[in-house]
């Protein structure tokens, strides 16, 4: 052993380093390819019918309509787009035009996200910064709630509605999906991290609980409130079952019940290209909602501490 | 600018009692520094003062008006917290700023308050910049700052230097006191740092369980305390305490460990044989080579100019003595002697000081 430790001359060494660092420089290569293999992959898994899709709303009815799933884009993208946006479907079911379903949708998405975030915000304020009686059995039946699921309150809950007079009507259609103990939840959790002396600091400026609540509870919840604007409208955006019942006005439907109404299961043949073009058409708002927030939650996970 | 003075103070928490009858006056412009051991009641005392926290029974008043039912807001008093409790998504200008516009300044004097304070503390330079991008120290400027621009007539200070590194505390230690000095502003001062309290307050307040132990100027509670316990917790390292009786007519204090001391200053009262707990700093035993105690030493410590010996006295009894120059290692003894002059005699139940013609 010490013999050939005596052996090896400066120069082989050097070589001997030289191959080894060759061979990490391989091995690296080699992992490199492997993760972007399998990155490539899972984006193809997704992407896939998504593209499909895509593709499916550039063809005519009759591509598709022969079974045939082309791979490539047609040359009917914009008649197919120009229909589903302003006729909508005219086969077996006639639909509403998109851009009424989608103007509809986006209403109903909003009013959910806007109103669950300022009801959760503020009903988790009162019950983590006040004590008053009642406040543990206030949040007890707040989170009760959650264990009861839509379709459980569901026969109920529509006839409150009509007998409040609120079957088609926005107020009917998002007022009881605004109720929410997940964001309740949630704000509960982030406020409790907030140090007693921030709340302290404001007392001694003089802040009173409406101003600490707008001058600094606000601020700081800036990035929740971005993540779960982003949860709720795609939460309300995706809504079905209940926009499905409580509205049966043409005028009022929404853009995921229309897509679904489009799909026929009669004879008549479906227009899969302007269902596509439909369902592109739906796919696209709650994508903006998600590129628009994430720069600015972002920028307020960097711009605020915590 | 005002006095403040607290007159019986209470204060419990469902059935546990923290504060037990606090008075203390604090006269114009004096810093005042409240100091004890953790769960002592500093704390609750201070946010009583600032209004956080209401008191059981008694009553505070600050320039002579009774502020006890007040909100913090309308004492007219200022806090610096221990986290400096800086509004994270405020500039440092914004966060000065934030009490002056709830009290609806206008906003010209706003910016020169708020110019002028942070000219005074030297952070004139970040007022744009947010709490994050700080330091801890220029964290800790901002935060006083945000209590100068007030202009209050009371400053609270709640442990404010106890998240900074070593250096820089002790660099703005001198720095507030400076400033307390220059603004002539009331001042309550939390801290559990002895060397805080020392050197900072015009007076201390010892705390302990929910007394006032002894409230005296520092350099009176170094040398004259009021009893073991604030004997015990200022210096360091800690006075040494030995069992003794009284002798000699009340004129002498007979050692367990042996000697017999006689008193500098005058008898003390009470049966000859009466328990006495008797007080020596470490830093007043000397050595003495001919006649001295055998201090079998266990742990020494050389800090340099001196060094701290931990040792035992021939009845087991524990001493700790600071000389000056090196000592021998440890497990060898040393000859030391305890000067009457230096003892602090207290009485060994209550744990009171024992003054000459008590």
């Amino acid at each position: 052993m010490s013999v050939a430790l005596e052996e090896a001359t400066p120069a082989a060494r050097l070589q001997d380093d030289a191959r080894l660092a060759a061979a990490t420089r391989r091995r690296q290569q080699r992992e490199r390819w492997m993760t972007h293999l399998w990155l490539l992959l899972g984006v193809l898994i997704f992407a896939f019918p998504i593209w499909i899709t895509l593709v499916g709303s550039t063809h005519d009815t009759a591509t598709i309509g022969r079974g045939d799933v082309p791979l490539l884009p047609g040359s009917h993208g914009l008649e197919n787009y120009t229909a589903a946006f302003q006729t909508g479907g005219s086969g077996r079911y006639r639909s509403s035009p998109a851009g009424l379903m989608l103007w509809n949708s986006a209403v109903m998405a909003m009013c959910i996200a806007v109103g669950k975030i300022a009801i959760s915000l503020l009903s988790a304020y009162a019950v983590v910064f006040f004590s008053f009686p009642g406040r543990m059995l206030a949040f007890w039946t707040i989170f009760i709630t959650l264990m009861l699921p839509v379709e459980v309150r569901i026969i109920p809950t529509y006839q409150v509605i009509v007998a409040l007079d609120l079957f088609n009507s926005f107020a009917g259609l998002t007022i009881p999906l605004i109720a929410s103990a997940t964001a309740t939840l949630l704000f509960r959790q982030f406020f409790l991290t907030i140090p007693d002396e921030y709340v302290e600091a404001a007392k001694i400026d003089g802040a009173g609980p409406l101003r600490f609540f707008r001058d600094i509870l606000l601020p700081l919840s800036v990035t929740n409130i971005a993540a779960l604007f982003v949860i709720l409208f795609i939460y309300g955006w995706n809504q079905y079952l209940w926009p499905l019942l409580i509205v049966n006005d043409r005028s009022m439907e929404t853009i995921v019940v229309g897509l679904a109404k489009m799909i026929g299961s009669g004879d008549t043949q479906n227009e899969w290209n302007v269902i596509m073009a439909t369902a592109v058409l739906a796919l696209l708002p709650p994508v903006l909602v998600v590129l628009v927030m994430q720069r600015w939650f972002v920028k307020g996970l960097t711009e605020t501490e915590k | 600018m005002a006095t403040l003075e607290l007159s019986g103070i209470r204060k419990s928490f469902g059935a546990t009692k923290v504060l037990h009858g606090i008075d203390l006056t604090v006269p114009d412009g004096e810093m005042i520094v409240i100091v004890g051991a953790s769960g002592c009641g500093k704390s609750t005392l201070l946010r009583i003062v600032a209004g956080l926290e209401a008191p059981t029974e008694g009553t505070v008043r600050i320039g002579g008006r009774e502020v006890t039912a007040l909100e913090p807001a309308d004492r007219d008093i200022a806090m610096v917290f221990q986290n400096y409790a800086l509004y994270p998504h405020m500039t440092v200008a914004q966060n000065m700023a934030y009490g002056l516009k709830i009290r609806g300044l206008p906003k010209a004097e706003i910016a020169r308050r708020v110019g002028e304070t942070a000219e005074l503390l030297g952070i004139s330079a970040l007022l744009d910049r947010r709490p994050r991008q700080l330091s801890g120290g220029q964290r800790q400027r901002v935060a006083m700052g945000r209590a100068i621009v007030r202009e209050p007539k009371l400053f609270l200070f709640d442990e404010p230097l106890s998240n900074l590194d070593a250096k820089l505390r002790v660099q703005m230690r001198a720095e507030i006191r400076r400033l307390q000095r220059r603004l002539g502003v009331t001042s309550l001062f939390v801290t559990h740092d002895q060397t805080e309290a020392m050197t900072l307050g015009d007076r201390l307040v010892v705390m302990h369980a929910g007394h006032a132990a002894q409230v005296a100027t520092p350099m009176e509670v170094w040398a004259r305390p009021a009893d073991t316990y604030v004997a015990g917790f200022i210096g360091s390292p800690a006075m040494n305490f030995l069992e003794g009786r009284l002798a000699e007519g009340g004129h002498a204090v007979a050692l367990r460990a042996g000697p017999v001391l006689r008193f500098a200053d005058g008898p003390r009262p009470g049966p000859e044989g009466r328990r006495l707990t008797i007080g020596i700093r470490p830093e007043h035993v000397v050595r003495d080579g001919e006649n001295g105690l055998d201090l079998a030493l266990d742990l020494v410590e050389p800090l340099g100019s001196e060094t701290v010996l931990h040792g035992r006295l021939p009845g087991g009894e524990a001493l700790t003595a600071k000389l000056l120059g090196a000592a021998p290692a440890a497990g060898g003894s040393l000859k030391v002697a305890i000067p009457p002059a230096e003892l602090h005699i207290f009485d060994a139940e209550t744990g009171r000081r024992l003054d000459p013609r008590d």
